[in-house]
């Protein structure tokens, strides 16, 4: 599967099909982020059920603690 | 003299000249965000720098914070003493303020009084939250910065318009990823430096400013830009109807006391939450010495203390009656811990 994310087109394994695995696969389950997908930011009880399609394009940004 | 600024005058205007140099800016942090952002705006002629840091300039600062120099770690200067000499060197028709001390929300509000703007070059989440508060209640922007790694973000607050950072995390998150665990590289500091003091200068000048939240990541080459104007959270606790200010309540500080005739302080963490011990050990191998574990604490050598860390988080922390060392010895240690 093909996506755009972050401004770069990545290609995933296909079995990488929901915003909840996607996280999971760049190892982001644990921390505090934002997820956008196709320019609508998906609220967290919606992880899991928002599936990702072929050219879907997605923004995440995670917080972080460091200065 | 009167070509001082005329680069930037050329691209801002005058005017804007002028309200730059009203400016009173707040800077939570000399690390090395902190003193890039200094710098940035002294030499842009910010009529007022205030710079606060609890640390003291270490060797492994120099690569990035670009204030310091071999004789300030050499002398363990304190780092918001050692920015306001520089800072002067660089602009002497400005005003520089240095505090050294411990930021917490009981003293944030004072210190944050006779300021325009806070910038947030801290290096912590609990220091974030508390600066967002102290903003939101005195009605001031709030220019949110972080990065480790090659990765960092930044936010605006503005409040009355934008959400909160209280609106976008709604819990305080323990971060195991820090600039002494993961590294830093100076590039990002860079990057995320001019994306805050972008953000200053507009505000300063009267410019629009966008609720986007921006990060970088600039190793991998990637950034992302999410407008989270709905987020905006009515019934946030910080910037909602009802304002209770978590952070700035007495019992939500992390607490620190000496303990007397013991030469030790203990930390009392405002959020109690469980700690696997066993698992916080494995991550420490090799930072630590002589480590002992039992159902109920880990006491081992870090830093040059002896710290007893028990399981809900509470900590003695021995060999110092100085409770900001106790604290900065306790942070560094609890960056290690992830769950
Ligand atoms: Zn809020």
């Amino acid at each position: 599967m093909t996506l755009q994310i972050n401004g770069k087109q990545v290609e995933l394994p296909d079995n990488v099909n929901s915003v909840k695995k996607l996280l999971l696969h760049y190892k982001l389950e644990s921390r505090i982020a934002v997820v956008e997908l196709n320019k609508e930011i998906v609220k967290k009880e919606e992880y899991e059920k928002r599936k990702l399609v072929n050219g879907d394009t997605l923004e995440i940004v995670h917080f972080i603690g460091g200065g | 003299m009167k070509t001082r600024y005329s680069r930037q005058e050329l691209f801002l205007g005058e005017t804007a000249q002028r309200k730059i140099r009203n400016g009173r800016i707040l800077i939570i942090g000399a690390g090395a965000l902190g003193s890039s952002s200094a710098e940035m705006l002294a030499r842009a002629g910010v009529g007022k720098i205030t710079i606060v840091d609890r640390d003291y300039v270490e060797w492994s600062n120099l690569q990035r914070q670009h204030l310091f120099a071999e004789e300030h770690a050499e002398q363990r200067i304190p780092k918001a003493a050692a920015a306001k000499q520089r800072l002067e060197q660089i602009n002497s028709h400005i005003t520089i303020h240095s505090l050294i001390c411990d930021i917490h929300g009981l003293n944030i509000g004072e210190i944050v009084k006779g300021h325009d703007l806070i910038i947030d070059a801290s290096d912590n989440f609990e220091i974030r939250l508390i600066a967002n508060d102290a903003a939101v209640k005195q009605g001031i922007p709030f220019v949110m910065g972080a990065c480790v790694a090659s990765y960092g973000t930044t936010f605006t607050v503005l409040p009355g318009e934008t959400p909160c950072l209280h609106c976008l995390f709604n819990h305080l998150p323990i971060d195991g990823m820090t600039c002494e665990t993961v590294g830093v590289i100076s590039p990002i500091v860079q990057i995320i430096t001019a994306l805050q003091v972008t953000q200053v200068l507009k505000i300063l000048t009267g410019a629009p400013i966008e609720p986007i939240l921006k990060s970088v990541d600039v190793w991998k080459d990637e950034r992302a830009d999410i407008d989270v104007s709905r987020l905006k959270n009515a019934d946030c606790p910080t910037c909602g109807s009802g304002p209770t200010y978590p952070y700035l309540q007495y019992e939500n500080q992390t607490k620190s006391e000496v303990l007397c005739g013991r030469e030790a302080v203990q930390i009392r963490p405002a959020a109690t939450r469980e700690f696997i011990l066993q698992t916080f050990l494995d991550k420490l191998k090799g930072l630590v010495g002589n480590p002992i574990i039992n159902p109920f604490l880990l006491s081992c050598e870090f830093a040059g203390h002896r710290i007893v860390f028990f399981k809900d988080g509470r900590a003695i922390v021995h060999g110092t009656n100085d409770l900001r060392i106790a604290r900065t010895v306790y942070n560094r240690f609890l960056q290690y811990y992830t769950d």
